[in-house]
């Protein structure tokens, strides 16, 4: 669409950035502030320069978070977005069977974060959660806050359970645009299923498939509440991703000087790689278009 | 809708989405010790005596008046702000358009535990700490750029012809805006609306921070109330279980408008 170019739509904009200045670039001139000085109350600090920078980077703890945070984040990838397609192709396409499967599939959407968290704790407790109980009576010693494993993978499972319904939903939208059209001139031709699939559904799935892989980048490197609540980070440290790794120095420890320097390398590190993210995919699309 | 093969699949994965809940809704109907004692299926002498605690103590029941209170004030000030911009977003070319999207999408990106502690200080030193207002505020974060993001999906959707006829027609541009345009994208506005809602109402890392009494959320009273009383898996069950309730309700408004709208609004 051509756009008329007309800088009087600024005042549109203007309330946006006012409320957003106000509640992001004050907090993050704080954050700044704090990361290059030391603070030991109010009338006394000292300017530091990087040295918080360095002592961060140079921790091992945060270096441990942040592989364990890449592992995490890549396998709620690669588990959700096939496993949410695949949903999306089995969804019914008229009928009651669409707003039922819609209010179902949302459910889990819906749910504050700690009681997702609650859920999971009871439901993998091998005494009063079913979860547990079933894998424990098939011979599986199975104890999510003792074995680092059996709690990576309750979290893992927990976040498809979570958040897959989101890639669903998204999908299900984009496969809803295809006109009927498309499928009658398919069977014409006798395509077959992956052929429907790979060049009529998929295109038409890849500008909401961006802003799924986009969100869940993004949620799933910020996770806190949910492992929170359920191990705690435990047991030891296996499941402490990033954000509860923060907290953990920022609230726990209240070294305030690293914790800011921390939180803007893990800023950074969100941004980057979804601008890349968005770049790449806009500028495929570009192509795909000429 | 006749049944398929491939609907065994479905019906497998809602089983595997609902079966958690279930056990959540299960406990929450039980006794203290039948939960700890045997594994049942089915409660044995269903009781509500879990429901009734948290209806009757205020302890709990005002965490929920105080989630909804702010979780409102959040959707109401995000729609605000949220509108104008998406429209001049989705119509207009202007100076520093594309670093603004660009940057409003960078606070939807920013871990809420960056925040933490400039919130407090700053609500604090403004006298806003344990207000409703603040949590709505600090939530404006997130979904204010989330709210022009869906929004300017929608609008962009809507020929640009529309406002030109408008105008022609003498229309003012608030006139045409609220009377014309808004009807337009109901469906988009109460997308944006679920959107807000859930991102708020399920949010607790902020919530928590920014209140201690006056306005504490349920999910932060279900947190502490872990700790401080022992274990009270009936108590906890059933305040779980009413925290999914809104939520139910809200997206049985919405679930025309959840497919019909992403499909208008992002392809």
């Amino acid at each position: 669409m051509n756009k008329i170019t007309n800088n009087k739509a600024w005042f549109l904009v203007l309330p946006v950035f006012f409320i957003v200045a106000i509640s992001a670039i004050i907090p993050l001139m704080t954050v700044v502030n704090y990361s290059v000085q030391d603070i030991f109350d109010p009338q006394t600090r000292f300017f530091v320069g990087t040295e918080w920078f360095e002592q961060v980077l140079a921790d091992r703890r945060l270096h441990d978070a942040l592989v364990r945070q890449i592992v995490f984040t890549l396998s709620v990838l690669f588990i959700e977005i096939p496993l949410g397609i695949a949903v999306a192709l089995t969804l019914p396409r008229k009928g009651w069977g669409v707003s039922a499967s819609m209010v179902l599939l949302a459910l889990p959407l819906l749910i504050p974060w700690n009681v997702v968290g609650t859920i999971w704790q009871i439901f993998g407790r091998a005494d009063i959660g079913l979860g547990g109980y079933v894998i424990n009576l098939m011979g599986i010693d199975y104890n999510y806050s003792q074995n680092p494993m059996d709690a990576w993978v309750t979290v893992l499972v927990m976040d498809v359970w979570h958040w897959t319904s989101l890639i669903v939903l998204l999908c299900y939208a984009g496969l809803r645009s295809i006109p009927d059209a498309y499928y009658q001139a398919a069977k014409i031709d006798g395509a077959s299923r992956w052929a429907i699939f790979r060049f009529i559904q998929l295109p038409k799935m890849q500008s909401v498939l961006v802003i799924g892989v986009l969100l869940r980048f993004m949620d799933s490197f910020m996770i806190y509440t949910e492992p929170f609540v359920l191990t705690g980070g435990g047991p030891g440290t296996a499941t402490t991703f990033l954000s509860q790794f923060l907290v953990t120095i920022a609230v726990g420890q209240f070294d305030l000087g690293p914790a800011a320097a921390f939180s803007l390398i893990y800023f950074l590190i969100i941004l980057l790689v979804c601008w890349v993210f968005y770049t790449v995919v806009m500028n495929a699309g570009k192509r795909e278009e000429q | 809708m006749q049944f398929q093969k491939r609907h065994i699949g479905l019906l497998l994965y809602i089983i595997f989405l609902l079966l958690p809940i279930y056990w959540l809704f299960n406990m929450s109907i039980k006794t203290n010790t039948e939960i700890l004692g045997t594994m049942t299926l089915f409660p044995d002498n269903p009781t509500l005596a879990n429901y009734a605690t948290i209806l009757t103590d205020p302890a709990w029941y005002s965490g929920y008046i105080n989630s909804m209170i702010y979780v409102g004030i959040n959707v109401v000030i995000s729609l605000v702000v949220a509108l104008p911009a998406a429209y001049a977003f989705s119509r207009f070319n202007f100076t520093g358009d594309k670093h603004l999207f660009f940057w409003l999408l960078t606070n939807r990106m920013a871990p809420p535990a960056v925040f933490l502690l400039p919130f407090f200080q700053l609500y604090s030193s403004v006298g806003l700490f344990d207000t409703h207002i603040a949590v709505a505020l600090a939530h404006c974060l997130f979904n204010v750029p989330l709210a022009v993001w869906i929004l300017e999906g929608f609008m962009s959707g809507i020929p640009k012809e529309i406002d030109e006829t408008a105008y022609v027609d003498g229309y003012s541009f608030p006139r045409f805006f609220t009377t014309i345009f808004i009807p337009l994208i109901r469906s988009g506005i109460g997308v944006t609306a679920f959107f807000c809602f859930m991102f708020s109402w399920v949010e607790l890392l902020l919530a928590r921070t920014l209140t201690s009494v006056d306005a504490k959320p349920i999910v932060a009273t279900m947190t502490r109330t872990v700790s401080a009383s022992g274990l009270d898996w009936g108590v906890l069950a059933a305040a779980g279980i009413l925290t999914i309730v809104p939520g139910a309700l809200v997206i049985w408004f919405v679930r025309n408008y959840i497919a019909k709208g992403f499909a208008m609004g992002r392809v």
